[in-house]
């Protein structure tokens, strides 16, 4: 059977980037970061769109390099060296005694610098994976599969979303406008002839916004009461807001799992009876929404099984020693788990062609563009 | 259909009602046209329809307005949404959502359509519409054409009984423009739809109509009529309706089919005199501004493959093309905003993208499509002094130019309260503060009415014969026809044309203006030169 293209539903694809996410976090490992982002990368150049957010990928991948270089030039100015193989002995600047455990400068280890790199390389390996949810599927898809109940919050999460770029282009269009017209654009009153009409313009937009989904029908009258939507509202926030925080204990580990694991399933039952009550009186429907099918189940179940299959390998593999300094090991089952990740790659139906963009004209198209 | 019923509306902070004791009936399927100028309360009238006066702008309403039986004093927006479609006036600023298909299917999702309903709604609007092709595009990368037929479609797919429309044509090319209005004309012949739109653009639209609201601003009483009884007398009209007036016809001709049955005599008298022709500029060959070669590409687009232009001092030359060929892109790259990929640009023999910030605005003059991108201040006062300092002009000429092109406005308005013509006239007379050897506009006569736009020709033509060159990028024919010398058309980033107006805008019927297709064969562009030459 040849599959159709069609995007996949968006919530697997960050289900698949959560987990995958969630597996760089539980280790220090550079094989298994390493491994982590080049399935991340390999998925991302097999099944992307060439949809305007799918090009964000390139953002990430920089934004990661960026944090990874900053973290070992702060191990080298700052950290306490330890260990015994030093590599560059830099001079080291004498401070004051009030400043004492502060250090700039002095020796740098093969210790410190591996301890340094592990750390970055881990969360640049989350950014990969946050970076290929982006690409993969955008946020404001992601916000339109929402069940009806978060729909409002959804909304104001979208607007809310909308100020940054929104702010960008009409930052730019103002220092055009100085441009043109012959001030410099420095100093502290630059900043405020910037700053003012930015937000204006940004506010006023919203007003616009708002107006404009106001006509469109957008808060009409369900059949559903005000009680109802209420209640539907604050079973949803507090059900989340437990699942969620549960999730963290989980993840962070230190919470005992006995406490961490009903938390988090009666937080996901209260939400979703919250939704189930939201949806019901609710007049809204939705146009074309992305089905669940196999796909979805084996894209989410690979991010979520790459997650368990690394935090349950044993600590030695996953936290490879850096004093004394070993070559970091490659264990089995954390290694299989990333692997699986792979699967969306093939499991995943492939994108829907795009026609390419047509002439564009204004500076507000090529940004778009 | 639509009952107002001794409407007032009065904003908090103005002393004059914007609208007082308004009374009309719009029956159901009729096209109704609301004209009126700048400023006189068109656009308030319009939002009263769907309750978005006084639910979202604030104010105060006094009297009813109903539309299919329901009061907007107890239904706001959204409860009227099923009902009445509403597309506002700049449509990137209606859009909720980021692309076309979502775009059409957000009414009906909020209005709760099945879902089966709402597919098949979406092709047929996809279609009715010519926006098959576009269906997955983001809608930012759309060009102000494509966007207003999306924001057309949008409200259309909820199938409303009433269409509200503010100045749907004024951003579209000809061609544009005329697939929208044989869009809207398509959907009251066929569905019954009642369409109440305002439009600036009366020579595009009132052949259409079936009544006409005149809205005379300034507390005078709105008529509603006949075309041809209204606009005997409106202080806008349509170059056709001018030549009618001029000429005493009756019934008065609104298209230039009726006007062409009336103008035979006219024709024949004119056939005798000599072709007019504005006074050919003296041959002046210094050059204001040139591009050689110029390429831009946005991306892996070109918007601009080897352009070669020059302007000389003391002419006006205006740039046409369709949605999208690259006359925005052509303007930004002389005053340096663009970087051009290959090729050159000259400003006074000067690369502008070299020039410090402080020599360019003497130098080269640009007023962008929205002029309220120039302008920050709190006051048009401060605007002006601010205008001064920077092009290190004497103090006052700002404000003395401002009092010439605009003199009602008060300096201590905000920007933002300004009329639309008004705004253009602050954003010019900051520019030219610099006295800057090219001007460069950007669609100058969007929003505008006829007699701003007259305005705006007279201090243009003004400029020109001191020796300033300006190049303007408009889909207005008429403006054209009043005011350029020389007309230079683009098509997909080419240079496809470049020649005298007259002879390049009757050569095409959709960038003739319409006392020109009246006057065809022979080579007439305005009223005015018509009546100049009898009367000479």
């Amino acid at each position: 059977m040849t599959r159709l293209p069609r995007p996949l539903h968006p919530a697997a694809w960050w289900l698949w980037a959560l987990g995958l996410g969630a597996a760089a976090t539980r280790t220090t490992n550079p094989l298994l970061l390493a491994l982590v982002m080049a399935v991340a990368g390999y998925v991302v150049v097999a099944r992307r769109s060439d949809a305007p957010w799918a090009q964000s990928y390139g953002v990430f991948l920089k934004l990661a390099l960026v944090v990874l270089v900053l973290r070992l030039l702060l191990a080298v100015l700052f950290s306490d060296p330890f260990g015994t193989h030093v590599l560059v002995e830099l001079p080291q600047l004498p401070l004051p005694d009030w400043m004492a455990g502060v250090r700039i400068g002095g020796d740098i280890t093969a210790e410190a610098l591996a301890f340094a790199g592990y750390d970055g390389l881990r969360l640049a390996a989350l950014l990969v994976c946050v970076g290929a949810a982006n690409s993969l599927a955008s946020p404001a898809r992601l916000l339109k599969a929402l069940p009806t109940a978060l729909y409002e919050v959804g909304v104001v999460i979208t607007v809310a979303a909308s100020f940054a770029p929104q702010a960008v282009t009409s930052l730019g269009r103002i220092r055009e406008a100085r441009r043109l017209r012959g001030r410099r654009s420095r100093g502290l009153r630059a900043v405020r002839g910037l700053a003012l009409p930015v937000l204006e313009g940004a506010l006023e937009r919203s007003v616009d916004l708002a107006a404009a989904m106001d006509s469109r029908g957008f808060g009409r009258r369900g059949a559903a009461s005000t009680a109802q939507r209420r209640l539907s509202a604050v079973l949803v926030l507090t059900g989340l807001l437990a699942a969620i925080g549960s999730l963290y204990g989980l993840l962070t580990s230190g919470t005992p799992r006995a406490l961490g694991l009903p938390l988090l399933v009666t937080g996901c039952l209260v939400a979703a009876a919250g939704m189930v009550v939201g949806s019901r009186g609710s007049a809204r429907t939705r146009y074309r929404p992305d089905p669940w099918r196999w796909p979805e189940w084996v894209v989410a179940a690979s991010g979520v099984a790459a997650a368990l299959a690394v935090s349950l390998g044993d600590a030695t593999g996953r936290f490879p020693s850096t004093a004394p300094l070993v070559a970091p090991p490659l264990p089995l089952w954390p290694t299989v788990g990333i692997l699986i990740a792979l699967l969306p790659a093939i499991a995943a139906p492939p994108p829907r062609w795009k026609p390419s963009h047509a002439a564009a004209e204004t500076p507000l198209e090529a940004v778009a563009a | 259909m639509i009952r107002f019923e001794q409407v007032s509306v009065r904003y908090a902070d103005t002393d004059a009602p914007v609208l007082h004791d308004v009374n009309l009936v719009v029956p159901e399927g009729e096209l109704c046209l609301v004209l009126g100028r700048t400023g006189s309360g068109k656009s308030t009238l319009l939002r009263c329809v769907n309750g978005l006066v006084p639910h979202f702008t604030g104010g105060t309403l006094t009297g009813r307005v109903t539309v299919a039986g329901r009061d907007t004093r107890t239904h706001p927006p959204r409860e009227l949404a099923d009902v009445v479609g509403v597309v506002p006036q700049d449509p990137l600023a209606g859009f909720v959502t980021d692309t076309v298909e979502d775009e059409l299917a957000y009414g009906m999702e909020s209005l709760g359509v099945a879902p089966a309903v709402m597919r098949r709604r979406v092709e047929e609007t996809l279609d009715l519409l010519g926006l098959a092709e576009l269906r997955t595009r983001p809608l930012l990368s759309l060009s102000a054409g494509q966007q207003q037929r999306v924001a057309i479609g949008a409200v259309l797919t909820t199938h409303p009984q009433v269409l509200v429309l503010d100045e749907p044509t004024s951003a579209l090319d000809p061609p544009a423009a005329e697939e929208v209005l044989a869009a809207l004309t398509r959907l009251v012949h066929d569905l019954g739809l009642t369409v109440l739109v305002a439009e600036h653009r009366l020579e595009r639209v009132v052949q259409y109509a079936d009544r006409v609201i005149h809205v005379p601003g300034r507390g005078l009483p709105v008529e509603i009529g006949a075309p041809a009884d209204i606009l005997r007398a409106a202080a806008v009209a349509p170059p056709v309706v001018e030549l009618g007036r001029w000429a005493g016809w009756s019934p008065l001709p609104l298209s230039v089919r009726e006007a062409r049955r009336h103008a035979e005599p006219l024709r024949a008298r004119l056939a005798q005199l000599s072709v007019p022709g504005r006074p050919p500029t003296t041959a002046r060959t210094d050059k204001s501004g040139e591009v050689q070669g110029l390429v831009v590409e946005y991306g892996d687009l070109l918007a601009l493959r080897g352009i070669d232009l020059e302007v000389r001092r003391g002419e006006v030359a205006a740039v046409m093309g369709r949605n999208g060929a690259g006359k925005s892109t052509l303007l930004r790259a002389l005053v340096g905003l663009q970087r051009p990929s290959s090729g050159t640009v000259r400003v006074r023999g000067r690369d502008p993208r070299e020039l410090a910030a402080g020599e360019l605005v003497c130098t080269v003059g640009y007023v962008p499509q929205e002029p309220s991108d120039l302008l920050w201040s709190e006051t048009v006062e401060e605007e002006c002094t601010h205008a001064d300092e920077d092009t290190g002009a004497s103090p006052g000429t700002a404000a003395g130019l401002l009092a010439v092109l605009a003199p009602d406005i008060s300096p201590a308005a905000h920007p933002r309260d300004l009329s639309e013509g008004q705004r253009l006239a602050l954003a010019l007379a900051v520019v030219l503060a610099g006295d800057p050897p090219l001007l460069l506009l950007d669609e100058p006569t969007r929003g505008l009415d006829y007699g701003a736009k007259r305005r705006l020709t007279r201090t243009l033509r003004e400029l020109a014969s001191a020796g300033t060159a300006v190049l303007l990028a408009t889909h207005d024919v008429e403006l054209v026809a009043e005011l350029a010398d020389r007309v230079v058309v683009l098509a997909d980033g080419e240079l496809v044309t470049d020649g005298p107006t007259i002879e390049v805008v009757c050569a095409s019927p959709a960038f003739a203006p319409q006392v020109a297709k009246v006057m065809a064969p022979l080579q007439w562009l305005t009223v005015d030169s018509i009546a100049k030459a009898l009367a000479g």
